[in-house]
C-alpha cells in the first residue's frame, strides 16, 4: 500500500467504584430507571458535588500502570453544553490539567487477533488520561423520550492515545492489552459489550510520500474490540479507494453498523463546539501526592513482568508464558495449579491445549471451569508417577471436565489404573517372548523397532492396562 | 406581652420569653401570622409561607436550644424540604424542594423554625428585588422605595417585624446592601464559613449565606447557628465555630480600623451617606478605635472583575434550568433546541438573560483570556490589596452602599447604575473576607427617614472581630432603636 494510516483512539472506561463520582448514589447496573439518583446527580437546585477519592485513586493507578506522568494537583473544569442526558447542562471534566499525561500501553504478539499473530513488540503512546462524570442514558419511545439518570455522575476515565496506531490489528491489540491491564488493576471490568469500555476512533490516511496527516475522520458506535478492528479495516479501505480515485477527504463523523459491516456518514465537519471550559468553583483542587502513595501498593504485576517471571520461575516457553500472563484469570489458574507441582511445564501444556480447547468447545471461560487447579495438578501427578498413561489421562480429563470429579476418583471408578505390578508384568513379558521368538531374536540382534512390537503385544495381553514404560524396561532386561 | 407586641421583639428578647415559658412557640407563630396577614400585603416580603408546617414544628420544638422556637424567614433560593423554592423565577414557579439545605438543617438543630420564603431578585441577580418574577417588595421606611436586593424580602421582613431574623445570600452585597437600605444588621460571612449545600447557586465562588437581624447580638446568634464545615460542600472551611454572641462586649481601645481613601472620593457617594459615615468614624474614634487611612489601589477594577466572574459562573450554574427534569417547560416544542430556547426564553427574566449572555460571552473561545482569565488575575490583585491592608488594621470601614434606597423603576433602565450599588460590597466577595452592615443614621428625604448602613470588613474567619466592633458601635448609638414606620414597634 502506498498509504499510511494514522489512528488515534479515545477510550472511555467506567471505573469500578461503589458510589458515583460526586454523590453517594450506588454504581450498580440493572437497577430500575432512576433508582440510583439524588439531588446531586439529578442536578437539582442547590446540590453540590463532592469528590469520590476512589475514582481519583483508580485513575492515578491506571496512570501508574501505564507509565504516565502524574499531575501534582487534581483540578476539575466545567464543560458547557446543553443535552437532555446532562443533568446540569455542564459536565464536570478535566481540561488543561488531566490527572495523567503521556505514558504508553505495551502490545505483544498474543494481544493481536488470532489470525494476525507474529507482529513485533510495540507500545502505543498515550496523550492523556483524565477523569469525568458520565451522562445519563436516553431511551426513545414512539412519541416520547425517557431518561434514566442511574448512569449520570458515574466516574468515567478517558484515555486518549497519540495518533500512532497504524493498522486495525494494532488497534485491536491495543484495546485487548489495555483491557487486560484495566482488569488486572481492578480499575474496571472493561466489558465493551456492557458499555464499560467505549471507544471512538480517529482515522486519517496519507500517501507515504507526504508527511502531513490527512483529513481526520471519526468513527463511533463500535461495541466490541473486533468491531473496532472491522470498522477500521472498512474505513481505511474506503478512504484509500477515494484517495486513489483522486477524491478529497473531508473531516466528518461516521457511525459503524455491525450488521452491515460498514461505516456510514453521521455528520460532516461539525461546527467546532465551544465548550467554554472553566475551573469548577465547587471543587477545591486536591494535591495528588498522598493519593499516589496510597495506590502505589495497588499496582499489580503487569503482563510483561509476569511473562518474564513465568519463564524464569516455571521454566516454560516464552510463548506459553505470554499466553498465560496475558490473561489474568488464566494466569491465576496456572499459578495455583503449578503450586508445588514437579512439572509446571506439563501443567502449562494441559491448560493451553486440552483445557483451552475443552473450554472453547463448551463455550466456557476459565472462571467457570469444572476442574479446579488442584485437580489438574493431581492429574499431571498421576501421569508423572506412571499410575496412568498419557492416553488414559485424556479420558480421565474428559470425565473430570464433564463431571467435576477429582482425577483420583475418576481413575478409581473407571478402573483404569495402570498395571504396574512387576511380578504380573514379568509373567506377561515371558509369555509374549515365548510366543514371538522371531521379533525377540531380531531385537537381540540389534533391531530396536522390534521392541515396540513386543511392547504392543504385552499391552494387548493386559487389555491396555500395563504401564508401557515398565514393560519396555522388563523386555529389554529379559532380552539382553 | 400582648400578641401584637411580640413580633417587635429581638431574637434575644423572644428567647427570654420562650425560655421562661412566658409564651409558647405556637403563640409566637400565631402572633407572627396575624402580623404578616395584616402588614405583608403592603410590604410584599414573602413569596410563600407554610404556617401549618411551622405550627407542627412548634409543637415539638425544644425551647431550651439556642434558637428554640424562634421562627426564621428564608430567602427563596434556599431549599426547605417540602416547600416552594422559586428563586424569584417563573421557571421554578412551582418547584418544591425535596431536601433541606445545610443551613436549614443547622437552624432546625438549633431549635429555629423555618417560616416563610422571602422575595428576591430572580436568582439573586439585582440590587432592588425589582427583578423578582412575582412581586415587588416595598421598603418599610418608605413604600415607594426599593428594599435593596437581592435579599430584599429577607431584609424588609426583619425591618417590618414580619420576621425576628432571616437568611439571605450575599454574592456581591445582596445581604449587606438591603440590610443598609432597610436599617437592619446583615452579615456576609467569610467564603466557606457557611455551607452552600442546598442554596441555589448564582456565582459559586462568591455566594455565601448570611443572616439579617434587628441587632448585632441577634445576628451573632444566627451566624453561630449556621456556620461550620459541611462534608457536602467541599469549599467549606474546617475552622471551629465560636458562639459569637458570648464574646461581643469588648473594649475597642487598641483596635485599628482602616478607612480606604478610594471609598470616600467617589462622586457617586450620596451626601447624606458621606455625612453619616464621617460621623460614624468619629463615633468609633470616641470609643477608642484608632483610625488609619489606607489605600486599596485596585478598587476601581472591582465592579468589572466581579461582573465577569459572577456572570461566567452564573451562565453555567443556571444552565440546569431547562425544563427537562423539573421546573416550567414550554409546551409542544418540536425538537430539543426549540424546547430549550422557548423554555428558557419564557421562563427567565431580562436581567437573568442579560447576565447569562454576558457570562457565556466572557467564557467563549477567543474571549476567555481577555475577560475571564484576566478577571481572575485582577481578583488576585484585589486580594493582595486587602491582605496588605489587614497587616495594618483589624477592620476596614466604609459606607455599605453609595446611596440610600431609591424609588421603584428609578434605575431599571440603567443596569450599569444598578451595578454600582455593589461598589463597596463586592470586593469582600471577590476576596472571600467577611463583612457586616450595621445602621449608622438616616437621610431625611421628602419628610421620610431613610436608613444608612455602615460596612465593616474583616479578614477571613474574623467574624468575631467585626461583630464586636459593630456591637460596640450599635450600643453607643441609638439608630437600632428607631423603628421603621411599618414596624410593630411604632
Ligand atoms: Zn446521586
Amino acid at each position: 500500500m502506498n498509504f499510511v494510516a494514522s489512528i488515534g483512539l479515545e477510550v472511555h472506561v467506567q471505573l469500578k467504584t461503589r458510589s458515583k463520582m460526586f454523590c453517594g448514589c450506588a454504581v450498580e447496573f440493572g437497577a430500575g430507571p432512576n433508582e440510583h439518583t439524588c439531588p446531586v446527580c439529578l442536578g437539582l437546585p442547590g446540590a453540590l458535588p463532592v469528590m469520590n477519592h476512589e475514582a481519583l485513586r483508580l485513575t492515578l493507578l491506571t496512570g501508574l500502570m501505564l507509565d504516565c506522568e502524574i499531575a501534582p494537583l487534581s483540578k476539575f473544569d466545567r464543560k458547557n453544553y446543553f443535552y437532555p442526558d446532562m443533568p446540569k447542562n455542564y459536565q464536570i471534566s478535566q481540561y488543561d490539567l488531566p490527572l495523567c499525561a503521556n505514558g504508553r500501553v505495551p502490545l505483544h504478539e498474543r494481544a493481536y487477533p488470532s489470525d494476525a499473530r507474529g507482529k513485533i513488540d510495540k507500545s502505543v503512546p498515550l496523550a492523556r488520561i483524565h477523569l469525568e462524570e458520565d451522562v445519563a442514558k436516553s431511551f426513545h419511545f414512539e412519541t416520547t423520550t425517557g431518561i434514566d439518570f442511574n448512569r449520570a455522575g458515574t466516574p468515567l476515565m478517558e484515555i486518549v492515545t497519540q495518533p500512532e496506531i497504524h493498522s486495525p490489528d494494532e488497534a485491536f491489540a491495543f484495546l485487548a492489552s489495555l483491557k487486560q491491564i484495566l482488569i488486572q488493576g481492578g480499575v474496571s471490568d472493561a466489558d465493551m459489550e456492557k458499555g464499560q469500555l467505549r471507544c471512538d476512533c480517529n482515522v486519517s490516511v496519507r500517501p507515504k510520500s507526504r508527511a502531513e496527516l490527512g483529513a481526520k475522520i471519526e468513527i463511533k458506535n463500535m461495541n466490541s474490540i473486533s468491531g473496532v478492528r472491522r470498522a477500521l479495516a472498512f474505513e481505511l479501505d474506503r478512504q484509500v479507494h477515494l484517495l486513489e480515485r483522486g477524491e478529497k477527504l473531508e473531516q466528518e463523523t461516521r457511525g459503524w453498523s455491525d450488521e452491515r459491516g460498514e461505516t456510514f456518514l453521521m455528520r460532516t465537519k461539525e461546527s467546532a463546539h465551544d465548550y467554554r471550559y472553566f475551573p469548577d468553583p465547587d471543587l477545591v483542587p486536591v494535591k495528588t501526592d498522598s493519593l499516589v502513595a496510597e495506590v502505589r501498593s495497588r499496582v499489580p504485576e503487569l503482563p510483561a513482568a509476569k511473562r518474564a517471571r513465568f519463564v524464569e520461575q516455571y521454566q516454560i516457553t516464552d510463548y506459553d508464558a505470554a499466553v498465560l500472563a496475558n490473561d489474568v484469570d488464566l494466569a491465576r489458574y496456572f499459578e495455583s495449579a503449578a503450586q508445588g507441582a514437579t512439572k509446571p511445564k506439563q501443567i502449562a501444556n494441559w491448560i493451553l491445549n486440552d483445557l483451552q480447547s475443552a473450554l472453547s468447545a463448551a463455550n466456557k471461560t476459565i472462571n467457570d471451569c469444572a476442574i479446579p487447579p488442584e485437580a489438574l495438578r493431581e492429574l499431571v501427578g498421576l501421569i508423572d508417577s506412571g499410575r496412568i498413561s498419557g492416553k488414559q489421562a485424556k479420558d480421565v480429563f474428559a470425565d473430570m471436565f464433564a463431571s467435576g470429579k477429582s482425577a483420583g476418583e475418576v481413575v478409581r471408578t473407571k478402573g483404569i489404573e495402570q498395571l504396574s505390578d512387576t511380578a504380573a508384568l514379568e509373567k506377561m513379558c515371558d509369555e509374549v517372548i515365548t510366543a514371538n521368538p522371531k521379533p525377540a531374536a531380531d531385537f537381540k540382534a540389534g533391531n530396536a523397532a522390534s521392541l515396540n512390537f513386543l511392547t504392543g503385544q504385552v499391552m494387548k495381553l493386559s487389555k491396555g492396562k500395563a504401564n508401557p514404560q515398565l514393560v519396555g524396561e522388563i523386555l529389554q532386561r529379559k532380552l539382553k | 406581652m400582648s400578641p401584637a407586641e411580640l413580633p417587635g421583639l429581638t431574637i434575644t428578647g423572644l428567647r427570654e420569653c420562650l425560655r421562661t415559658r412566658d409564651v409558647s412557640p405556637r403563640e409566637v407563630i400565631e402572633a407572627l401570622r396575624t402580623r404578616i396577614e395584616d402588614v405583608d400585603p403592603t410590604i410584599g416580603a414573602y413569596l410563600s409561607i407554610d404556617f401549618d408546617a411551622a405550627l407542627k414544628e412548634a409543637e415539638k420544638v425544644d425551647v431550651d436550644l439556642p434558637l428554640g422556637g424562634v421562627p426564621i424567614a428564608i430567602k427563596d433560593l434556599i431549599n426547605v424540604r417540602g416547600q416552594l423554592c422559586t428563586c424569584g423565577s417563573k421557571i421554578l414557579a412551582n418547584y418544591r424542594a425535596p431536601y433541606d439545605a445545610t443551613v436549614v438543617q443547622k437552624l432546625r438543630s438549633a431549635g429555629a423554625i423555618p417560616l416563610g420564603k422571602t422575595n428576591m431578585d430572580e436568582f439573586a441577580m439585582g440590587s432592588s428585588t425589582e427583578n423578582s418574577a412575582f412581586k415587588l417588595t416595598r421598603n418599610p421606611w418608605d413604600i415607594s422605595r426599593v428594599p435593596g436586593g437581592s435579599s430584599g424580602g429577607s431584609a424588609a421582613a426583619v425591618a417590618a417585624d414580619l420576621a425576628f431574623g432571616s437568611l439571605g445570600t450575599d454574592t456581591g452585597g445582596s445581604v449587606r446592601e438591603p440590610a443598609a437600605m432597610c436599617g437592619v444588621v446583615g452579615l456576609k460571612p467569610t467564603y466557606g464559613r457557611v455551607s452552600r449545600f442546598g442554596v441555589t447557586a448564582f456565582a459559586s465562588s462568591l455566594d455565601q449565606v448570611g443572616p439579617f437581624a434587628k441587632t448585632v447580638r441577634d445576628c451573632a446568634l444566627l451566624a453561630s447557628a449556621i456556620a461550620g464545615v459541611d462534608p457536602q460542600d467541599s469549599t467549606t472551611l474546617p475552622a471551629d465555630v465560636p458562639d459569637y454572641s458570648r464574646n461581643l462586649d469588648v473594649d475597642l481601645t487598641r483596635v485599628r480600623i482602616g478607612v480606604p481613601k478610594e471609598y470616600l472620593i467617589g462622586e457617586a457617594l450620596d451626601e447624606h451617606v458621606r455625612t453619616a459615615i464621617n460621623a460614624a468614624v468619629e463615633k468609633l474614634q470616641s470609643l477608642g478605635v484608632e483610625i488609619v487611612m489606607l489605600s486599596l489601589p485596585h478598587t476601581e477594577y472591582a465592579i468589572a472583575t466581579y461582573y465577569i466572574i459572577a456572570t461566567a459562573e452564573a451562565s453555567a450554574n443556571l444552565a440546569r434550568f431547562d425544563g427537562v427534569r423539573y421546573g416550567q417547560r414550554a409546551e409542544n416544542a418540536h425538537d430539543i433546541f426549540e424546547h430549550y430556547t422557548r423554555t428558557r426564553g419564557e421562563g427567565l427574566g431580562a436581567e437573568v438573560k442579560r447576565r447569562v449572555i454576558l457570562g457565556t460571552y466572557v467564557l467563549s473561545s477567543g474571549y476567555y483570556d481577555a475577560y475571564y482569565a484576566r478577571a481572575q488575575k485582577v481578583r488576585e490583585l484585589i486580594r493582595g490589596d486587602f491582605a496588605n491592608a489587614f497587616e495594618k488594621v483589624d477592620a476596614i470601614v466604609s459606607p455599605t452602599t453609595p446611596d440610600i434606597a431609591f424609588k421603584f423603576g428609578e434605575r431599571s433602565a440603567d443596569p450599569l447604575k444598578m451595578y454600582l450599588a455593589d461598589i463597596f460590597t463586592n470586593a469582600a466577595n471577590l476576596t472571600g473576607i467577611c463583612g457586616i452592615s450595621v445602621p449608622c443614621g438616616f437621610a431625611q428625604v421628602e419628610d421620610r427617614q431613610l436608613p444608612i448602613g455602615l460596612q465593616l470588613l474583616g479578614k477571613a474567619l474574623d467574624e468575631q472581630r467585626i461583630l464586636q466592633i459593630a456591637h460596640a458601635y450599635e450600643q453607643a448609638t441609638d439608630w437600632h432603636k428607631i423603628a421603621a414606620p411599618l414596624s410593630a414597634r411604632r
